[in-house]
């Protein structure tokens, strides 16, 4: 499969996330919306990898994993204590760090 | 060729569930199509010789990372009447926003070309054996900082976990 096909798809994905960030109201969903945008960022990382034939494309791919897994763990226990506070996931109504 | 088709197969799985992911009302649904989304990407890994990662991926994100989502969408009992709508016009500027930016990123790669490549691809490179050799060699002190990274995120969403933040 050509190198271009999997950019494409990358691409595709990523506006994708971009797109239920901004539509998207809800935090949890939108915290989703970010996975689908390291999904798609972690594919290109893999595709160009495997096109390279160089291995440090897919630990690239190891450290996003961390990453994304350590900031979902500690995103989704701010949100549940901000639904404690407020009894919303609303990113409207949270807006007290507005200016 | 067979691996072309199966491409187009999930890269079409994948697409369509993304899109599903944001646009369905109900929180619990947006999870279920994400795990779809998540499981036709690892075989897009499959596809590209990367098995160790595509293991990885459907144990984390699948396993993990979506059982969490799951978990708090029902702890929160958010379901499709307490879901909250954007009006019509924000919805539009975003869907106007986030299609220039497709627009803008096609633009720019619609004309891209790779150098060709030096040495012929090698299907090993996405084996366990060849990840761990670079990783515990090149990458050992990222290694070390992400599991540190790790500690302070277990430590962090305990602390936020409890009943009362002193």
């Amino acid at each position: 499969m050509a190198i271009d096909h999997y950019v494409t798809l990358s691409v595709l994905l990523f506006c994708i996330g971009v797109l239920g960030v901004l539509l998207r109201r809800n935090a949890i969903i939108i915290f989703m919306s970010i996975e689908l945008m390291l999904n798609a960022v972690n594919l290109l990382l893999v595709s160009f990898s495997s096109y390279l034939s160089d291995t440090a494309g897919q630990v690239f791919v190891v450290f996003t994993m961390v990453v994304a897994a350590a900031e979902v763990a500690v995103g989704l226990a701010i949100l549940v204590t901000v639904y404690r506070n407020s009894k919303t996931t609303d990113v409207n109504v949270l807006n007290k760090l507005k200016w | 060729m067979i691996s072309t088709y199966i491409f187009y197969f999930l890269s079409f799985v994948a697409v369509f569930s993304a899109l599903l992911v944001i646009t369905s009302k109900n929180p619990i649904y947006s999870v279920l199509y994400l795990v779809v989304t998540f499981f036709s990407i690892a075989g897009h890994y499959v596809l590209l010789n990367a098995q160790f990662l595509a293991a990885v991926h459907v144990i984390v994100y699948a396993g993990a990372i979506m059982v969490l989502f799951l978990f708090v969408i029902m702890l929160l009992n958010l379901n499709e009447e307490t879901e909250t709508h954007k009006p019509a016009l924000v919805k539009f500027a975003g869907v106007i926003s986030g299609g220039l930016l497709l627009l803008v990123l096609v633009a720019a790669l619609k004309n891209f070309e790779m150098a060709p490549i030096q040495n012929a691809p090698n299907p090993n490179i996405g084996l366990i054996k060849n990840i761990g050799k670079v990783l515990f060699g090149e990458f050992m002190v990222p290694f070390e900082v992400s599991s540190i990274l790790f500690l302070g995120a277990m430590v962090g969403a305990v602390m936020l976990g409890k009943k009362e933040i002193k």
